[in-house]
């Protein structure tokens, strides 16, 4: 059951002294166990698991900034939240995809609408369980573990929230390896599985259930929905077995998002090159590094799209580049080459900070540095380019792998 | 017309007096515990100094940490109650979650919830309750708050719920001090009523200390008209000053870059702060700062204000020189002398080797004692040289918007490390430079701002812009601006990303002249 809005008047005082981050014993801790009991029993034996703390979504966040490749909105409330649910709750479990069993109920979670909206209108907060007790209720069977839809952004933090309230486990993997802006952009279309049944609920508590014919009608569908619902909704969908997320997720993508946030810090703190860092420890490999000396943005589609130029500084001054953005960085060119194209992630980062750019946040004059990290496997197939290759975003450019020098 | 500047910092207070756009007089004073006698010595000096009568004065504007200061080092902050409109949304954040604990409780932490609020298109979340809201109202009087923040969801495309929760707060609660968060902040939540909380709790402050800004301007005979300056460099009348505290915060940066392209007649450059234990870097467009990308924090807490773009190192008047071995490599900073120069220093007697030491050594400055620091090597002050101006030019570096050749304007009371060209680039130090503070103050104009999210379905882009456009002007002119003189400064257009439907947000400032 959706639980009513809170009392009218609740108050609601902020409890400093409940914020005891390192709390591993769970004296106080009240874990809503419905959902939970058969999952605690059944991970109690496996082998050593990781334990997501608050600390450790400060750098989830960062590194899911990166993956979100100029899109999937600031990660800030969705940060917040599961860092709320983790004080209260405990620590989150996060666990190979390898440790389900094939016949597990795993469901992916996951924000949709506009960050700009989430930012102001905050959920309700019990929006994802909501989703997941009618998920469950409509399946008939308790959900076992939780995949992230999106690793790429605000979505990278979601399933922490509900991993959190419900001590259900977080594979660590997602859909996409980074982030797209439609729903049916997911590994799981190209194995087949169906994104519904799904349910979106908002803030108010009105959920919706949808059955569609294919990925693409779950998305024109739950779009409209989301609008309706005021821009900012929380989604549960592609319910699919554990023997099916073994082949359909993309693999250990939240712990690369840990990772990425983690060498950002540290290198901060012993004020080393951030980017350097990134690359050495990463498949990744550096575009160029420019300024922007011009930007676009145009809605003729709808979506957010539009291009900017940049100007390239040291080792690239010769060159001038441009990167094409649909909601993410798509396409970027040097003297009118194309040279990186979707699926591969292309990010770009503040050249001092090495703090991730989006789209929203690209301006004249920022000195950056663009990096590129090959995308999933998956994605290079000839299915996978069909689904989220240049072509279908409108660009007649031929998908060429971008392979970095490491 | 003539304006009086003030500047009250930390450790210093600085005042100009400008006839026209010329600085007839600057003096600096020590900041005083009390705030008046450090004010009312720096007036009387500059009054002194330029012959100028105190009732010819027409315009003083003064900028301020004392509430930065406030909410950084947690005093004399006033118990607030937070109330956020918008259930059943934003439950899962309530108000001062992100806070420092301690400073979440310098406040007393009273956070409610109430129904109320809009969806980004303008529709109502849920409809205001006036009893609920009573109900409040009653307890936060119980409690004896005499502060309340108001913040309701997406205040800045409609701002009425505020407004009329205010009247309710208003009638329950006599005499209580009410903040809206659509007065004060941008989109984004957290941070507007982050904004809308802190402005709250510096109300009962802000009466004391403009209580005392008056107090010295009444105690030296000034009757003009009374100004502060606020975060992004623009004016703001005294009395609105008072009820929005909030937005002077890092007003300082912004005042020494305006002060710095004023001085100077230059509009696009570098400008460099050079203080006694860092310096400041930021960059000049079209005579304004340019502004921060990235959510600024104050006292540690999460804002959406319009800061300039500034970024600091560790290198002033004051920093300390430490030699490898000799001859060999030399680190300047990041720890410094700071206030203790004048005692800490070689050339004032003291033990510490400093960049001031090395700079008089070199014969380019001329102050304390330079008999002190004969016996340095030479190699020492060259190196000392070359590792300053190396750590000057990577700063610029990083602020540099493009390869063109824009001068470095540089201030502050630390600029005499500052000796050659920085790089290929051309350093201009401006007259009265360590005053730049003060002057940026005292030519300070007034703005206006419009940040909202429009439909473009039911207008066109251009009817957007214009309406933006025209709010904007209009909030210019009712903060104090001659009509005649606004003009868009900023105009940014991003369309909201993942939802079709064109719902783009505009953003629009307008400045103008101050209507006298």
């Amino acid at each position: 059951m959706s639980k009513k809005p809170t009392k009218r008047g609740t108050i609601v005082r902020a409890k400093s002294k409940k914020a005891s981050p390192g709390a591993k014993t769970g004296g106080g801790r009240t874990r809503k166990s419905a959902i939970s009991a058969r999952a605690s029993a059944k991970f109690a034996k496996t082998a050593p698991v990781k334990m997501i703390d608050v600390a450790d979504l400060d750098d989830i966040a960062v590194g899911g900034a990166i993956l979100g490749t100029g899109g999937g909105g600031d990660p800030y409330i969705g940060k917040l939240m599961a860092q709320q649910a983790i004080r209260k709750y405990g620590p989150v479990r996060m666990i190979d995809v390898a440790e389900i069993r094939d016949d597990d109920l795993v469901v992916p979670c996951a924000m949709m609408g506009a960050p700009t909206v989430m930012v102001e209108k905050i959920p309700q907060g019990d929006e994802i369980l909501t989703a997941f007790r009618k998920l469950e209720r409509f399946l008939g069977k308790k959900i076992g573990a939780i995949l992230c839809a999106e690793a790429g952004g605000l979505n990278s933090t979601i399933p922490f929230v509900i991993g959190a309230m419900t001590g259900i486990p977080v594979i660590d993997g997602d859909g996409m390896g980074r982030a797209f802006p439609e729903l049916q952009m997911v590994t799981f279309t190209l194995h087949g599985v169906s994104a519904t049944p799904m349910v979106v609920v908002d803030d108010k508590g009105n959920s919706i259930l949808l059955e569609c014919i294919d990925n693409r009608w779950t998305e024109r569908l739950a779009r409209t929905a989301t609008i309706e619902m005021g821009g900012s909704v929380l989604i549960a969908l592609y319910p699919m077995t554990g023997a099916v997320a073994k082949k359909a997720s993309v693999r250990g993508t939240l712990t690369l998002a840990r990772r990425l946030g983690e060498i950002l810090r540290e290198s901060r703190a012993a004020h080393t090159d951030a980017i350097a860092a990134i690359q050495s420890k990463l498949n990744a490999a550096t575009i160029f590094e420019g300024r922007v000396t011009d930007i676009a943005r145009r809605t003729e589609t709808g979506f957010a799209r539009g291009d900017a130029k940049f100007v390239g500084v040291d080792d690239y001054r010769n060159h001038t580049y441009r990167i094409e953005f649909q909601n993410e960085f798509l396409i970027a060119e040097r003297d009118g080459e194309p040279i990186v194209t979707t699926p591969d992630l292309i990010t770009l980062l503040d050249a001092d900070t090495g703090v991730p750019i989006t789209t929203e946040t690209l301006r004249f004059g920022l000195r950056i540095v663009a990096i590129a990290i090959p995308c999933a496997p998956q994605w290079r197939t000839r299915a996978g380019l069909a689904l989220v290759g240049p072509n279908y975003f409108g660009y007649k450019v031929e998908y060429r792998p971008f392979r970095a020098r490491a | 017309m003539i304006r009086i500047g003030i500047d009250v910092g930390g450790t210093n207070t600085d005042a100009v007096i400008m006839e026209g756009k010329r600085v007839v007089a600057s003096v600096k004073a020590t900041t005083s515990p009390d705030v008046t006698t450090g004010v009312r010595e720096a007036l009387a000096g500059a009054l002194k100094q330029s012959g100028v009568a105190a009732r010819s004065v027409d315009v003083v504007a003064l900028g301020t940490t004392h509430f930065t200061n406030a909410v950084v080092q947690r005093r004399d902050l006033a118990p607030t109650a937070a109330v956020r409109l918008g259930l059943p949304a934003t439950q899962a954040l309530p108000p001062m979650v992100d806070w420092p604990p301690d400073l979440r409780d310098a406040i007393g932490g009273h956070a409610y919830f109430a129904h109320g609020g809009h969806e980004f298109d303008g529709r109502p979340i849920t409809p205001l309750d006036p009893n609920e809201l009573r109900k409040i109202a009653r307890d936060i009087v119980k409690k004896k708050i005499r502060t309340i923040a108001i913040s309701s969801v997406f205040s800045p495309v409609n701002t009425e719920v505020e407004r009329q929760a205010g009247e309710i707060f208003a009638a329950e609660a006599p005499g209580a001090h009410i903040t809206l968060s659509s007065d004060i902040g941008r989109i984004g939540l957290l941070e507007r009523e982050n904004a809308a909380i802190m402005n709250a709790c510096l109300r009962d402050l802000s009466r004391v200390v403009m209580g005392a800004f008056r107090g010295a301007l009444d105690q030296t005979g000034v009757t003009g008209r009374f100004f502060l300056t606020q975060n992004d460099g623009t004016l703001m009348d005294a009395d609105f000053a008072e009820r929005f505290p909030v937005l002077t915060f890092a007003s300082g940066p912004t005042n020494s870059m305006r002060g710095a392209a004023f001085l100077s007649g230059v509009r696009d450059a570098i400008v460099i702060d050079v203080g006694g234990t860092t310096t400041d870097v930021g960059s000049l467009h079209k005579g304004f700062p340019r502004q921060a990308t990235v959510a600024v924090e104050v006292g540690g807490v999460r804002t959406n204000f319009r800061m300039p773009d500034v970024f600091s190192i560790g290198l002033g008047g004051g920093s300390l020189v430490v030699e490898e071995k000799p001859g060999g490599k030399v680190t300047v900073g990041p720890r410094s002398v700071g206030y203790r120069l004048t005692m800490d220093a070689l050339i004032f007697g003291g033990k510490t080797l400093t960049t001031s030491d090395i700079v008089v050594a070199a014969g380019r400055a001329k102050f304390g004692d330079r008999s002190k620091v004969a016996h340095l090597p030479p190699a020492l002050i060259a190196n000392t040289r070359a590792r300053i101006m190396e750590m000057t030019h990577n700063a610029v570096e990083r602020s540099r918007l493009s390869s063109e050749p824009l001068p470095v304007i540089v201030v502050g009371g630390g600029s005499v490390l500052i000796d050659s060209k920085i790089g290929d680039l051309d350093v201009v130090k401006p007259e009265h430079f360590a005053c730049a503070n003060a002057v940026g103050a005292a030519i300070a104009q007034v703005s206006g701002e419009v940040d909202r999210i429009y439909m473009l379905g039911k207008s066109s882009r251009e009817e957007a812009l214009a309406d933006a456009k025209q709010k904007a002007a209009d909030a210019a002119v009712a903060a104090g601006a001659r009509t005649d003189s606004v003009t868009i400064v900023d105009v940014e257009d991003v369309p909201l990303a993942y939802i079709p439907g064109n719902a783009t947000r505009i953003r629009v400032k307008a400045v103008g002249e101050l209507a006298l």
